[in-house]
């Protein structure tokens, strides 16, 4: 038993965060969100270049012939970045519609009762008759919400469940760092035991979660995934929450990034199927 | 990512749960939570098999993954756990196998192994709990031994201990860190008085102990004088970083005995319970698979575990607590009978948010040690 990320994904890993530093930077993050419903169609074909959307699919297909937990480790990255698209749509697609691979092909479908990125995306797949547009609480996510419940299949909900986590990652560095550096009362808050507090919590959360989606990338056991994704849930949620609060008023305005880490945690888990099917999943197991 | 185990490893659980399914039927009954004395007999008796039986030293000698197969296995087969033993074996045993002499080791550790010698935790003081630095027991030279004063409190085991890994100060003047030894007491020598305490539990698992002259040979320090406190790092770490993990698979049969009992009772039905439980079994799954991932890490850094052990203490001494309320629930009534097996258990787990170290002081470590937090400004 070796349950690290080896050498292979350490540097898969690390190739994919500094082509994300690069290319979807905190610039690249605020020009998005001051165009919202556009997708990157640079930015898209980049990463297809990069090989993510083939990154399960053999080799023979046009593919990188790699598994669920190097997907994970991507997709980690990708959800650490907040980086806007169907990403788990087209990446789930790869295989079945022309062009997804290469990054031409734009692919979204519904996921339970709702529907992302519909108007941006070439090709739409599954049941949307009825598909009526919302006003999204998320604005790098555009949703519409359909009548008839969608399937999502349990790789979508481990692919949000690893973007779920990088998002928790990044939050827990964010209020580390505005910890050590806004000074109040003469010292660094992060002095203060009750802000140490808070930013200790944020990385319990965020290593259980990370202990649990790995190891169902590596099982692929429906309970393990359905732990993986309340777990992960949790850590991205409160770890914005609490970033939020280290931020003091700073975090509540729109400038500060945290309010969209809390809004993609929030349609990323309701993305990925309904939070009491996975209760029941794993009651059921006891 | 890799969760299969080698073939090695899979010969030795393979083998310790043959051995097992031999040595548990021939046990005696185990006695009741709260005697201690009975319970030295019965757990020493059980390390006595281990020893016997090849698995002594599992807790310290094996690797990180071999000791966690004998852990996962020995709980899953409902083995005692290490009890009295506790602090001999996973404190001053692997404290004195890293930091002691060659005779040291020689004295002190294979007693231990045998289950000849209970040993207990003498860290504590009144005015020096969290703030362990703060202790000011004295020890003072006279000729080839400490003479020691002063008093001692939460002293696990006491009453049924032959040997107290004793932190003294030897130097009054030296900044509180420094200035503090590593001493093994003679539980017998005299000039020891020990008082126990009572618990909310009703146990006597601990003791206020009060020393007054109390000679102690100058051989039986573990470290350099004064170099106490680095000593004492050593054992938090291994108190901290392993102590708990076995227990999280205790947890994992409770939770499934828990839900075999709201299914016969009806409360199964309930969905809030429903998903108290299923959060619960989320919970415990994940700090499996975390104890799995620090492990590893441990195997690949070789040796004393880090301050991710207070990661993990955190959230597990919190979700032990969550998990017998909810067996509270499901009782229902039967939950206020203090000799239910599962209401001593949820007022022992009352301890896991202090005992090692409180959550906030936890919380401090992991702010400070690993997120680089500033000290200070309590």
């Amino acid at each position: 038993m070796h349950f690290q990320l080896t050498e292979e994904q350490r540097a898969l890993r690390t190739g994919i965060r500094e082509l994300l530093d690069g290319r979807f930077g905190r610039d690249a993050l605020r020009a998005a969100v001051d165009r919202p419903g556009e997708l990157d169609r640079d930015l898209w074909a980049e990463l297809a270049g990069a090989g993510l959307f083939g990154l399960c699919l053999p080799e023979d297909a046009g593919g990188v012939g790699l598994g669920l937990p190097e997907a994970v480790v991507v997709f980690e990255e990708l959800g650490r970045a907040l980086v806007p698209g169907p990403l788990v749509a087209t990446f789930l697609a790869a295989g079945e519609v022309p062009g997804a691979v290469t990054g031409e092909t734009v692919v979204t479908c519904p996921y339970g009762a709702l529907l992302p990125w519909a108007d941006a995306a070439d090709v739409v797949r599954g049941d949307v008759a009825g598909a009526l547009a919302t006003e999204s609480v998320d604005p790098l996510t555009p949703l519409h919400r359909v009548p008839a419940e969608a399937p999502v299949p349990q790789e979508a909900t481990l692919l949000y469940a690893a973007e779920q986590l990088g998002s928790a990652g990044r939050t827990l560095e964010m209020a580390v760092g505005h910890a050590r550096q806004r000074e109040q009362f003469g010292q660094p808050i992060g002095a203060f035991q009750a802000v140490k507090h808070l930013c200790a919590d944020l990385l319990v959360r965020v290593e259980v979660a990370r202990a649990a989606v790995y190891a169902a990338a590596v099982t692929r056991d429906p309970v393990e995934v359905a732990a993986a994704r309340l777990l992960a849930d949790e850590a991205a949620v409160r770890g914005a929450r609490d970033c939020l609060q280290v931020h003091g008023g700073m975090g509540f305005t729109w400038e500060a990034d945290v309010h969209l880490h809390l809004k993609r945690a929030w349609v990323r888990a309701g993305l990925a199927g309904s939070p009491r099917d996975a209760e029941e999943v794993l009651a059921a197991a006891l | 990512m890799d969760l299969t185990y080698t073939e090695e490893e899979e010969d030795f659980r393979a083998r310790l749960r043959e051995w097992l399914s031999g040595t548990l039927p021939a046990l005696p009954p185990k006695p009741a939570a709260t005697d201690w004395p009975g319970r030295r007999v019965y757990d020493t008796g059980w390390q006595r098999r281990l020893h016997d039986a090849g698995y002594g030293d599992v807790h310290w000698g094996a690797s990180p993954t071999t000791r966690l197969i004998f852990l996962e296995e020995t709980e899953k087969a409902g083995a005692p756990y290490v009890g009295a033993n506790f602090v001999g074996l996973l404190h001053a045993g692997p404290t004195i196998a890293a930091e002691g002499t060659d005779a040291q080791k020689e004295r002190w550790l294979q007693p231990v192994l045998r289950g000849d010698e209970v040993w207990c935790q003498g860290f504590s003081e009144p005015d020096a709990g969290s703030d362990l630095a703060a202790l000011r027991t004295r020890a003072r030279r006279e000729g080839d031994h400490y003479v020691v004063s002063g008093s001692k409190i939460w002293t696990s085991h006491a009453e049924v201990a032959d040997w107290c890994e004793l932190l003294v100060r030897t130097d009054p003047d030296a900044p509180k860190h420094r200035g503090i030894t590593w001493l093994a007491m003679p539980m017998d020598a005299p000039g020891i008085t020990v008082r126990p305490l009572r618990t909310l539990a009703g146990s006597t698992e601990f003791a206020e102990m009060f020393l007054d002259d109390v000679r102690i040979p100058v051989g039986n320090r573990v470290g350099e004088e004064n170099d106490g406190w680095r000593v004492t790092m050593v054992t938090l770490s291994f108190e901290r970083g392993t102590a708990f993990v076995g227990e999280v698979v205790a947890c994992r049969r409770v939770l499934g005995e828990l839900a075999a009992h709201a299914r016969k009772s009806g409360r199964w039905d309930d969905a809030v319970l429903r998903r108290e439980l299923a959060l619960l079994n989320a919970e415990f799954s994940a700090l499996w698979r975390l104890t799995q991932w620090n492990v590893s890490e441990a195997q690949a850094t070789g040796g004393v575990p880090g301050v991710g052990g207070s990661v993990f203490k955190l959230r597990y001494s919190h979700a032990r607590q969550k998990l017998f309320d909810t067996a509270a629930d499901v009782l229902g009534p039967a939950a206020l009978d203090a000799g239910q097996e599962w209401t001593f258990d949820r007022l022992s787990s009352l301890s896991y948010t202090i005992a090692a170290g409180t959550s906030q002081i936890q919380r401090n470590i992991v702010a400070e040690r690993i997120l680089g937090l500033p000290k200070g400004g309590r």
